[in-house]
């Protein structure tokens, strides 16, 4: 006890959740997944056989093996390659659109949620028009009239996905909101800025983090799906998606096309899922008090 | 340091006309610079309400309340809340479960502008019975007893004159509830502090109040001394039954 003590507070809830996550098989796969995905993309260079952009028209639709563990493309391009360097673009979605998301759906659910009123009506009314579209649709829309580019793509599933995160901390904010520490800490002078930020936001934020990690799930599959319409990376972005789309041209012959980038898409995609059912597990309250 | 309370035709209505529902009918009553007044009747009655809307945490009352001679309501808030603070029943939904002891006491001190904050911890930590090495504990790591006491010492970190206390004790064991109410009362002998206390048990205002007002269906039905306790001498008939039922209950305990 007086050990741990002595470690700043947020790194040791950091330890104590990575520890609990790993002792699970399920949510250690995601997180050794999701590491994995991590260190490809900061070492891609290193670990990449063959440049993913350099074609060679005598070498295409080769099998896997002879030198392309994965085959390559239509092009000649080295498919593994082209994965590895497609880890960079599938993180940076998930880390701007998580970076997008998490706020402004906290901040939006949290005012809305601790104001109520009228503040809320209005508020939540705009989240249930975003919340009416199906997501794929209305990033659809987004993309078509921003222009189809990567940015354009992150930007719309920004714009889509931060509804239900709203939702959530609205949610969540209901519950406290008539608390007796809240109360205290109005009886104390404290603005209600500095009541959401210091007091509900650190609440909501267990469950905020949990349903932002599926929805990373969800992200990834936006991504790629703006991606195999041609609205997300363009050419000749190694796009996990992209690669898929160009590749259906190709499938019945050569498998490989498809087969590779949809395994990576369905690995990491099934590793944010399982490491938000075992977040939800860590940072269960009732868990919390135990430690 | 100390203040009296004033208390005019406090009440609280929804809707209106024929329709309107009074919840809080009309509630008067003074407290001295220094007293301890008590509010007792059965759930329900409005007690905690009452400290509720004395302390502006419920705004939609009518009437006045004046503290130190000044109406609550025209009061700056810093002001306001260096004047009354409040003490809540239960200790585990008054502290926040992700806040360490320090934080919850210098979140004040620092809203308020208010200087040497280490030292003042310290001394409140002190005034409450607590080691000062508490101040880096989370709420899961205290007793409901030690909770109660940082939660007393928050209310007086920004040395208010009234206390509001909504029955501090009737979430502890017996043990812990002597303590904190020897705390309570050994606290307002030093800074001479006006409280205004909510109980649901007699015994305590025995051995806290000076005097006491017995609530029910939103209404004072009467305002004794202490010394009427011991020989039943309310003369409205509810405030009569209670306290017999009291005595009667407490004879039984002791017999």
């Amino acid at each position: 006890m007086t050990q741990t003590l002595r470690l700043p507070a947020p790194l040791l809830a950091a330890r104590n959740i990575v520890t609990f996550l790993l002792r699970q098989p399920t949510s250690a796969f995601g997180v050794i997944v999701l590491a994995a995905l991590i260190l490809t993309a900061l070492f891609a260079p290193l670990i990449a056989p063959h440049d993913p952009y350099v074609q060679n028209l005598n070498n295409v639709l080769q099998p896997p093996g002879n030198g392309h563990p994965f085959g390559t493309d239509e092009l000649g391009r080295d498919i593994f390659s082209r994965l590895v360097w497609g880890a960079r673009i599938t993180l940076t979605i998930i880390f701007l659109v998580t970076i997008v998301v998490g706020p402004i759906g906290m901040i939006v659910g949290t005012v809305s949620g601790y104001f109520g009123g009228k503040v809320d009506m209005v508020m939540m009314r705009v989240t249930d028009i975003f919340l009416s579209f199906p997501s794929l649709i209305l990033s659809l829309a987004f993309v078509a009239a921003l222009g189809p580019s990567l940015n354009n793509a992150i930007i719309a599933i920004g714009l889509t996905a931060w509804p239900p995160i709203a939702r959530l901390a609205r949610a969540e904010t209901m519950t406290f909101r008539n608390a007796d520490y809240i109360a205290a800490a109005r009886l104390q002078g404290t603005s209600p800025l500095r009541i959401i930020v210091k007091s509900i936001m650190p609440m909501c934020l267990p469950s905020v983090v949990i349903r932002l990690t599926l929805n990373m799930a969800t992200v990834i599959l936006t991504a790629a799906g703006l991606g195999f319409l041609g609205l997300g990376a363009q050419p000749p972005l190694p796009e996990w998606g992209a690669m898929i789309a160009t590749g259906r041209r190709y499938m019945i012959d050569s498998w490989w096309l498809v087969t590779f980038p949809g395994l990576s898409i369905l690995c990491v995609s099934l590793a944010f899922n399982l490491l938000g059912d075992g977040l939800r597990d860590a940072l269960d309250p009732k868990q919390m008090n135990r430690r | 340091m100390t203040a009296p309370v004033d208390i005019q035709n406090l009440s609280i209505t929804f809707g209106t006309g024929p329709g309107a529902v009074k919840v809080l009918p009309s509630v008067s009553f003074a407290v001295a610079a220094g007293e301890c007044f008590g509010l007792v009747g059965e759930s329900g009655s409005g007690k905690s309400t009452v400290l509720r809307c004395v302390s502006l945490l419920t705004d939609i009352w009518t009437g006045t309340v004046k503290i130190a001679g000044k109406d609550v309501r025209s009061l700056p808030l810093r002001e306001r809340c260096r004047l009354v603070q409040m003490v809540f029943q239960d200790p585990y939904g008054s502290l926040h479960p992700r806040q360490s002891v320090r934080t919850v006491l210098s979140e004040p001190l620092r809203i308020h502008g208010i200087g040497d904050r280490d030292a003042r911890m310290r001394q409140a930590l002190v005034d409450v019975g607590l080691p000062v090495d508490f101040l880096d504990r989370f709420p899961h790591q205290l007793s409901g007893g030690q909770r109660q006491r940082v939660a007393i010492a928050r209310a007086l970190i920004l040395e208010p004159s009234v206390l509001l206390l909504d029955e501090p004790t009737s979430a502890l064991d017996v043990s812990v509830q002597a303590e904190i109410l020897n705390l309570l009362a050994r606290l307002r002998e030093l800074r001479g502090f006006t409280y205004i206390m909510v109980t649901h048990d007699l015994a305590v205002v025995d051995h806290m109040c000076d005097r006491f007002a017995v609530m029910q269906h939103g209404t004072i039905t009467e305002t004794l001394p202490r010394a009427a306790i011991a020989g039943n001498l309310a003369t409205h008939p509810y405030a009569r039954e209670l306290i017999g039922a009291s005595l009667e209950y407490e004879g039984h305990g002791r017999g």
